[in-house]
């Protein structure tokens, strides 16, 4: 466990506005290409603190981002 | 030289549009969406910072619900044919332009009833005609915000209202004044806004959008092109997911980065401080060609009815040499003839031989418009 976690998007534009809106509440994140193992969905993925899963979980649903996986690397 | 026909393209552009589109391609020019790398996450960021300039420009909340067209055309064809079927009915005004006509007139073809609400010879919708053509139930209503012909505005408070009540979508043909009046999506709940990026946003051609309202279920409209979107790759099908679902191919990231700076430089300057210098520059018009001889003006008398819009005939001067005359003689380049709106000039009475207009935008000084009417006074004599 490297402590990092992904979320996945179905959009690109989906994993930018996901982006900005965690940077927004100074939750640390990268867009990175999606790890292969999880999903061929979109080509981008947001890493950020694992521990910080169910934070990203709430901001990402007020600001309406659906996500389509979240996943501990 | 000065250039009078913002209302088909604005010219000039602000300095800021032309660094963007060589910011791009310097700087940003992967492919946006398709890959995990800088290049291509730089377009990406491009892309969705104009989207969401978009979604604030018009007071809509979700920057995914905007998906970016060629033009305002292509964003009425997204609705036009990806929502009516056989046995359709769909209500639009006597003055739009071909852009909604031709779509529509082809349906109607294939079975889809298309009613015409009429307008008075200014080009105002009449809202009562309106209401008895919505009257029968109708899916979607499509009217401009303002024509193309004379800028005269139409009352979208009374038509969003009608159509709500009447459970009929409502589609807004913004190409006319996006950037140039301010348009509250939410306020007015407007269900579909067509708008292109070249005109009052003041960005390069080969730009525009269709902004999705809040209501409205994304699964009715079915999308008229289908290809490569980055996302869902494994599937052979197109994805419902906004805005992949209607943006296939690689989009047009130089021109959309310079639509971003446009909006951001009209909001800048503020919507309601450029409606304010074009109102002035309209009246100077309205008021100067009514006070020569032999002119006649169409659309409203009240510039605020209107935007920057003036289109004019000579008694007994072909609207072509009025044209070639100013533009030859006096560097003031106009446009002339039926500005792809036959159905509006039907109503104006100037069908088939159409109309001079006079379209300054932003950047056009009072100056532009005395000389201007210099110039049409000076023809007019001889």
């Amino acid at each position: 466990m490297s402590g990092l976690g992904v979320a996945l998007f179905h959009t690109t534009s989906a994993a930018l506005r996901a982006e900005k809106t965690l940077l927004k509440h100074a939750v640390p994140t990268k867009l990175v290409p999606t790890p292969r193992e999880f999903s061929s969905d979109c080509g981008m993925a947001l890493r950020f603190e694992w521990g910080r899963a169910e934070q990203v979980r709430t901001l990402l649903a007020e600001a309406r981002v659906e996500i389509a996986g979240l996943h501990p690397l | 030289m000065i250039y009078l026909d913002n209302a088909a393209t604005s010219w000039p552009k602000p300095p800021e549009v032309l660094r963007a589109v060589a910011e791009f391609l310097e700087h940003a020019g992967g492919n946006p969406g398709r890959s995990g790398h800088r290049l291509s996450i730089a377009a990406g960021r491009t892309v969705y910072d104009a989207r969401e300039a978009v979604a604030e420009l018009f007071h809509s909340p979700d920057p995914l619900r905007v998906i970016f067209t060629q033009n305002a055309t292509h964003a009425i064809n997204l609705v036009l044919q990806g929502l009516l079927h056989p046995g359709d009915h769909v209500v639009t005004t006597g003055m739009e332009h071909n852009a909604v006509m031709r779509p529509l007139r082809a349906l109607e073809k294939a079975g889809v009833r298309l009613s015409v609400a009429a307008c008075s010879s200014d080009g105002a919708l009449v809202p009562a005609a309106m209401r008895q053509a919505l009257s029968s139930g109708a899916r979607l209503a499509v009217v401009n915000h303002a024509s193309n012909v004379t800028g005269t505005l139409s009352p979208l408070t009374e038509i969003a209202e009608i159509a709500r009540r009447q459970g009929t979508l409502l589609l807004v043909d913004a190409a006319q004044t996006a950037g140039v009046i301010p348009i509250d999506m939410s306020a007015l709940g407007i269900d579909f806004l067509a708008f292109t990026g070249h005109k009052g946003l003041l960005g390069p051609p080969g730009t525009g959008g269709l902004v999705l309202g809040d209501r409205v279920d994304a699964a009715l409209l079915h999308p008229i092109m289908r290809g490569g979107t980055g996302s869902r790759s494994e599937s052979e099908e197109q994805p419902e997911d906004l805005p992949d679902k209607f943006e296939c191919g690689t989009p047009n990231g130089a021109g959309i980065a310079g639509l971003g700076a446009g909006i951001r430089w009209v909001r800048s300057r503020g919507v309601e401080a450029i409606r304010a210098h074009e109102v002035a520059l309209t009246r100077q018009l309205v008021e100067g060609l009514l006070a020569i001889p032999d002119v006649t003006i169409y659309g409203p008398a009240d510039a605020t009815q209107r935007t920057a819009v003036v289109s004019f005939t000579i008694r007994n001067r072909r609207v072509s040499e009025i044209g070639l005359r100013l533009d030859e003689e006096y560097g003031i380049l106009t446009r002339v003839g039926l500005h792809c709106a036959p159905a509006a000039h039907r109503t104006l009475g100037t069908f088939p031989e159409g109309t001079v207009r006079l379209a300054p935008g932003a950047l056009t000084s009072r100056e532009d418009m005395d000389a201007t009417l210099c110039a049409i006074e000076r023809l007019v004599k001889g």
